[in-house]
């Protein structure tokens, strides 16, 4: 069966300085698996190249079983962004930001129809934001702009479903409900879920599998339960990487 | 043929000023709605001074300045939009080498024309009380190209506007839709130029949505309530040049200006937020 997701031997340098190094690695439907790593071990670059804003130098990422920027259907692959981008005073309201999630499904001309407005109140309900819809997203606080940033992506109903930093400076109360959101929609729809976090405390037991990438090579790909057991905790990351994460030419204890 | 209208409307000269001052008061406001945002509120008075050496051109050659202006200025967003795109120069790095190369094209061509005389004046300052039938024909069909454009297609420059990076993941055409907006924006001063004039155009673009977004509470909301802010200004500001003898091109922009600032008092504290937001936006 074509995996979701299919990266192979991906590498890239900027100039002479190796970000990524044959980095290799599936994610099927209806996974749930966390990228992980340091600052600088080439996540942001590695997401970038997933999400086909950037080419590999060498190596192939399949999504759906094409390369991401041939892939005809885009609106399979769910993106949320690390933060909100959104202009300063931008005069939007929460639904019409969760709208725009529908565009690329329908057609960017087209008018929404029925089935865009149920799918636009489900995403909305299904980070519990539904009573924020008539308010300006300037409005809202951190985490709740976060949560509609989900409901965007969630909006488009993607097979693929690709977080960076999700949960990155919200509150505890914040990440639990994104953790809810999340779990509920990936069972639900069967989506593939791809998360890039520092913080995975918040989603640790559901967790399918953790890549940790380290100086832009695979260190550790497995089970988290496995990773747990050498003394690694599933929150920040930068400051408890057990030695042979720390170095790469040492071996995982698996 | 004159339309029954009451005064300050009741004149021909009057009636198809009110024409073209409509046209450009409903659609500048909505192609200035997405520039704000985008914080390109001075990309209407770049590629209107690009617009001005392109009907420098038209006077010197003896061809029909509307259409060379309307080349120009399509020709200089499509070149500002290539400079961003491609990172080859900032948004104002970009916008300021149009301005400058514009304004300089248009001194010379007006130089080798032999004087810069009332013709040329009539497109820098606006002359919408000279505006011909031909004129209004021309600035309603331009108008009517803006306005298809945006009910078309507002959704996905929305979409543009709250995360290109998205967007372009999702495969939205973002590139075309950015080259688009640029090319109406040039459609848009053309249209005003006759009206408001090169160096007022870009006001028409950015004062009205600047008390919109105060008030509106969407961003449909915004862009309804910023053309019938726009619409007022322009009826307004005819009425009252004509009441009492001021460039109508002028008065029409000082109504909107003043739309604008009864839009952040009326919301208090936080209408001095908008002119830092604003201030940041132009710079």
């Amino acid at each position: 069966m074509t995996p979701a997701l299919s990266v192979d031997a991906v590498s890239f340098a900027f100039g002479s300085q190796t970000v990524l190094d044959c980095v290799t690695f599936d994610v099927h439907d209806g996974e749930f698996v966390a990228l992980t790593g340091p600052n600088g071990a080439g996540k942001s670059t590695l997401l970038r190249i997933l999400l086909g804003l950037l080419p590999p130098l060498a190596g192939t990422v399949e999504v759906f079983g094409a390369s991401p920027r041939d892939l005809r259907d885009r609106w399979r692959i769910g993106y949320v962004p690390q933060r909100s981008v959104l202009p300063e005073n931008l005069p939007a309201t929460v639904e019409e930001v969760v709208a725009t999630g529908r565009l690329a499904r329908r057609g960017w001309s087209r008018r929404p129809g029925p089935a865009d407005r149920e799918a636009v109140s489900h995403a909305l309900e299904s980070v519990l934001v539904d009573d924020l819809r008539r308010r300006r997203m300037h409005e809202l606080s951190g985490g709740q702009q976060q949560r509609v940033l989900i409901a965007k992506a969630f909006a488009s109903e993607p097979d693929l479903l690709i977080l960076d930093e999700p949960v990155a400076g919200i509150d505890a109360d914040s990440q639990r409900r994104f953790r809810d959101s999340l779990v509920h929609f990936g069972r639900s729809h069967g989506t593939a879920v791809l998360l890039v976090s520092h913080e995975l405390g918040a989603v640790a037991a559901d967790l399918d599998r953790v890549l940790v990438l380290r100086q832009g090579k695979i260190a550790f790909d497995g089970k988290p339960e496995e990773l747990t057991a050498t003394g690694v905790s599933l929150g920040v990351h930068q400051t408890d990487l057990p030695l042979w994460l720390e170095d790469p030419g040492l071996k995982s204890p698996r | 043929m004159s339309l029954p209208l009451p005064w300050p409307f009741d004149r021909d000269y009057m009636q198809l000023a009110l024409v073209a001052g409509l046209v450009v008061g409903v659609c500048a406001p909505l192609i200035g709605t997405f520039l704000v945002q985008k914080r390109m509120s001075l990309m209407g008075d770049g590629i209107g001074h690009v617009a001005f050496a392109g009907v420098a051109a038209g006077l010197l050659f003896g061809v029909w300045p509307i259409g060379t202006a309307l080349i120009a200025a399509v020709a200089g967003a499509v070149c500002i939009e290539w400079l961003r795109s491609r990172g080859r120069a900032g948004g104002d790095l970009a916008l300021a080498v149009l301005f400058y190369s514009g304004i300089a094209g248009g001194v010379v061509l007006t130089g080798l024309a032999g004087s810069l005389d009332a013709s040329t004046l009539t497109y820098l300052f606006g002359s919408i009380l000279t505006v011909t039938s031909g004129d209004a024909l021309t600035i309603a069909a331009l108008g009517l190209v803006i306005l298809v454009a945006v009910v078309v297609g507002w959704r996905a420059l929305f979409a543009v506007i709250v995360d290109e990076e998205a967007a372009r993941v999702a495969g939205l055409p973002v590139d075309v839709l950015n080259l688009g907006l640029a090319g109406l924006t040039a459609v848009t001063v053309v249209a005003g130029m006759r009206v408001v004039g090169v160096l007022l155009v870009a006001a028409m673009m950015v004062l009205p949505v600047g008390a919109a977004q105060r008030v509106a509470r969407s961003f449909r909301g915004t862009l309804v309530l910023a053309s019938a802010i726009g619409s007022f200004s322009a009826v307004t500001g005819l009425a009252v040049a004509r009441a009492f003898g001021l460039a109508p091109g002028g008065a029409v922009v000082l109504v909107a200006a003043s739309c604008f600032v009864v839009a952040a008092v009326y919301k208090g504290p936080a209408g001095s937020r908008l002119l830092v937001t604003s201030g940041n936006a132009r710079r």
